[in-house]
Parts: structure tokens; C-alpha cells; sequence
């Protein structure tokens, strides 16, 4: 299969560069001002940069970097949480790699492994179940955060655990459903944006047809897109003719992966094992009603709350302010005073410098003219 | 932590716990496909399929087809492009 090389030809670039550019130049001089799009996974953010697009795209579109980074919205009181269980004796926390650099209140999960607290990386939830076979005396604990894409891993592991009876696994779940967050951000009014590209992997599983009320009810495109440079430039196309047209509809640029119904096994999955419609606190976006999920009462044996009482309540949060404007796009990465002084990759601050998804990250990591800001003319 | 990789998959190694082995850029690893294979699919069907693969899970198939047209449909625009230049 040569879809990687297909969907990176220099060839298909430039064609749709070249047909993007007087349609998006015509929308933005109608409007009297750059047309806002938003990008709301992570993943696109770190495209944009990766592939140097932000150089390639006209400068009559401009993008807000939205919150669908997991790892970047984590709450500091969540850390605080899977911290103080990783420092208990007997206890193996484990998560994937990013979770483990986002600061708390007390350090990081990686800071608490440094001073000899049991954690570890692991790829998959599944392998939890492993961790846990492995180590019969221990309390395994995992540490489950991420959007929809990462749920169904998540739910898939609660129910095979459940199954096999491993009575030393739990788990501690900071999930995120995407529909309400980005319906939050909307009903708040605080990002001024003419339509969105729509995230991939989250749409793999929720599919394209659950996205209608944000064309209908909010009268936003969307057009879901993948990473590949010709996948988010055919979105972003797609999206500048919608604007064009004066059309507002939902469309779907990565059908080879996307369905309209999604992934049914895994709703499904994720039905099962977690209570949707649990208000959530987000760093960077405080408050997100209905945004938060809960471990279902039949499978409580292995939600790691319970284990919290004994670890004690975390720290009140104290994220950086200005980590919320620029996750609600009213300011840039570069713009924030912290940025590249006293926030950086090794010694972040706020957690949009932590992960590689991370807007401040993907700025600090492929924008060096930013050392010059002189030189830097775009934006 | 929140990309996709495209893998194929290689062989079933345990159908009942719907773990598999898939390759992806040369490296073969053990993958849960209990995600797909539980849509009415038996798992022996999903040898040589690509998939797009999260977090260990096999999240969905990637459909050649879909991908033809896209591409297809792209073509169309570099067409126009070349037409107008």
C-alpha cells in the first residue's frame, strides 16, 4: 500500500494549494479580515508544523489551535491524583509516556519515579492486564486519559479485566468525550471561528454523522481530515468552498477511514464500561459540562477512585492563565510571556508544552524564526 | 499519543482474545483486534487488511477504495490546475 507516498505527493500539495488560495483570498476579502479555522486534534496541530504547512497556506487563513489535546487539557488535580497513588508502597502506576511529563501540584508522575515510585510506560491499557498477571503482589493501577479515540482501548480493558478476574488492576480514568467540549466552546461563545477541521481518529470511532448539531445548531463547516499533508489541505479545500458557497454542512475528507456511523464495537465498548455525561474540570478550559465519563457500577471493583481516599485529595489547580487563552484562541503560543523563557519542553509549565501535540510545543519544536522575531512575518 | 498508524495484519495469534500480529514499517507486534473483529467479522477475514491502529487497538480498516477516490477526486483538481495555468 502506498498511501503514505499518495497522500504526501509534493504534486497533490500544490494543486490544492493553488486551487485553495484565490477561493480562501476571495472569502477573507468579503469578510474584511483572515478566515479563523479551528483544528481541534492535537494531531493536526503537529501536522501543520511537521509538514511546514503553516508556511505553504495563504495568509488569508489563519488557525486556532483548539483543545483536542488530552494530555494538554489534563487537570492538574488529575496528576496530583495518579502521583499520590503512584508514592504508595505496592502500587504500579502505569500510562502511556505523555501523561507521565504533564507538572502537577507535587511533580510529575515521571519526578515521582525518579525519587523510586513504582511507574511505568506502557503502549496500550491492554497491557495492563499483563502488568498486572506479571505482578500478583502489586496493585496495579492505570492511568487512562485521552478523547474518544483512546476510550475504546480503555473500555475494551475494563471489560476483559472484569472478565479474567484480575483482582489486583484498577483503573483511574480522566477521559474526555469530544461532542461536548467542542459544543462548550461554542454555547461560550469565546473562540470567534468560521468552521473546523474535524479530528480523524476521534471520528474513526464516533463516526461523522454525531457532528450534525454543530452545522445545524451552531451553523459551523466541518470537515474531518487526516494527517497526512494532501489529507488536511483536501479538508481545508473542502472547507474555504463551503465558506465560499455560503454552505454549512459536515463532510468527511478521510472516508478510508472515517464511517458515517464510526466504529460500532467500540461505542459499544465504551457504552458498556463508562457513565457518560459527567461534568469535567480541564486544564486550560475549567468547567466542561457533560464532558467527563465514570467507570459503570457493575465494574467499580476496578475504578481507582476508590484508592484515592487513602491518597488524600489533590492541591487546588494552579495552571498557568494564559494556557486558557490560547486554548480558547485568543492568544498564540509565542505570544505567551512564559513561552520559551520559562516554559519549555524540558521544563514545561503548562501542559500544551508537554505533549508533542501541544500547540506551544509544536511552536517551541518547528518554528525556530521565532528565536528572530523579526524575521517572522506570518501570522 | 493520540496518532494512528497504519499496520497490516499479519496472522491471528489468539481469536478468542482477539489478539494479533501486525506489521508496520517492517516491526511486528502483538495487537488487540477484538475492536473490529467483534462487528460481525470473523477474525481470520482481517489477515492482510490494513488497519489503523491506536493505542495497540486495530480502530478501523482502511478502505483502498475510499482511498482510490480520494486520490481520484484530487486528480480532478491538479487537472483543473493544469488547465488554468
Amino acid at each position: 500500500m502506498s498511501l503514505n507516498t499518495d497522500f504526501r505527493d509534493a504534486d497533490r500539495v500544490r494543486a490544492l494549494l493553488a486551487a485553495m488560495t484565490p477561493v480562501a483570498g476571495r472569502v477573507a476579502a468579503r469578510l474584511g479580515r483572515p478566515l479563523q479555522i479551528m483544528e481541534v486534534c492535537g494531531g493536526h496541530t503537529h501536522a501543520i508544523f511537521r509538514f511546514g504547512l503553516h508556511q505553504l497556506i495563504p495568509d488569508t487563513i489563519e488557525f486556532i489551535h483548539g483543545p483536542g489535546c488530552p494530555v494538554c487539557v489534563l487537570p492538574v488535580a488529575a496528576v496530583d491524583q495518579a502521583v499520590a497513588l503512584a508514592r504508595q508502597p505496592n502500587v504500579i502506576l502505569a500510562s502511556f509516556g505523555d501523561p507521565l511529563r504533564v507538572p502537577g501540584s507535587r511533580g510529575s508522575l515521571l519526578q515521582a519515579k525518579a525519587e523510586g515510585a513504582g511507574v511505568r510506560v506502557l503502549y496500550s491499557p491492554y497491557d495492563a492486564l499483563t502488568l498486572a498477571k506479571a505482578h500478583p503482589r502489586k496493585q496495579v493501577v492505570f492511568f487512562a486519559i485521552g478523547f474518544d479515540t483512546t476510550m475504546p482501548g480503555t473500555a475494551h480493558s475494563i471489560l476483559a479485566a472484569d472478565r479474567a478476574g484480575i483482582g489486583n488492576l484498577r483503573f483511574l480514568c480522566h477521559h474526555i468525550r469530544l461532542i461536548p467540549t467542542l459544543t462548550a466552546l461554542l454555547e461560550a461563545d469565546e473562540v470567534k471561528l468560521d468552521g473546523f477541521v474535524g479530528p480523524g481518529h476521534v471520528s474513526m470511532v464516533i463516526g461523522s454523522r454525531v457532528y450534525a448539531p454543530i452545522a445545524r445548531q451552531y451553523h459551523k463547516p466541518l470537515v474531518i481530515a487526516g494527517f497526512e499533508p494532501v489529507d488536511f489541505l483536501q479538508a481545508l479545500y473542502q472547507l474555504v468552498l463551503q465558506l465560499d458557497q455560503g454552505r454549512c454542512d459536515i463532510e468527511n475528507a478521510y472516508a478510508r477511514v472515517v464511517a458515517d456511523t464510526g466504529n460500532p464495537a467500540a461505542l459499544q465498548a465504551m457504552e458498556q464500561a463508562f457513565e457518560s455525561g459527567v461534568d469535567g474540570h480541564w486544564r486550560g478550559l475549567g468547567r466542561v459540562p457533560g464532558s467527563g465519563v465514570r467507570i459503570r457500577a457493575p465494574y467499580r471493583h476496578l475504578d481507582a477512585t476508590g484508592l484515592l481516599a487513602v491518597a488524600g485529595p489533590g492541591k487546588a489547580a494552579d495552571d498557568p492563565a494564559w494556557c486558557h487563552g490560547v486554548l480558547t484562541g485568543r492568544i498564540k503560543p509565542d505570544q505567551c510571556p512564559l513561552f520559551r523563557r520559562r516554559c519549555t519542553p524540558e521544563h514545561p509549565v503548562g501542559a500544551l508544552m508537554v505533549s508533542s501535540e501541544g500547540a506551544c510545543a509544536a511552536y517551541y519544536q518547528y518554528r525556530p524564526e521565532q528565536d528572530h522575531p523579526e524575521e517572522a512575518r506570518r501570522d | 499519543m493520540c496518532l494512528g498508524i497504519p499496520a497490516r495484519i499479519v496472522s491471528i495469534v489468539d481469536a478468542d482474545a482477539g489478539l494479533a500480529l501486525a506489521e508496520t514499517a517492517g516491526v511486528r507486534r502483538q495487537i488487540n483486534i477484538a475492536l473490529l473483529a467483534a462487528d460481525g467479522r470473523a477474525p481470520s477475514a482481517l489477515v492482510g487488511k490494513w488497519v489503523l491502529l491506536h493505542v495497540g487497538f486495530a480502530m478501523a480498516l482502511i478502505d483502498q477504495q475510499e482511498a482510490d477516490r480520494t486520490l481520484a477526486l484530487l486528480s480532478q483538481i491538479e487537472q483543473r490546475e493544469w488547465d488554468e495555468s
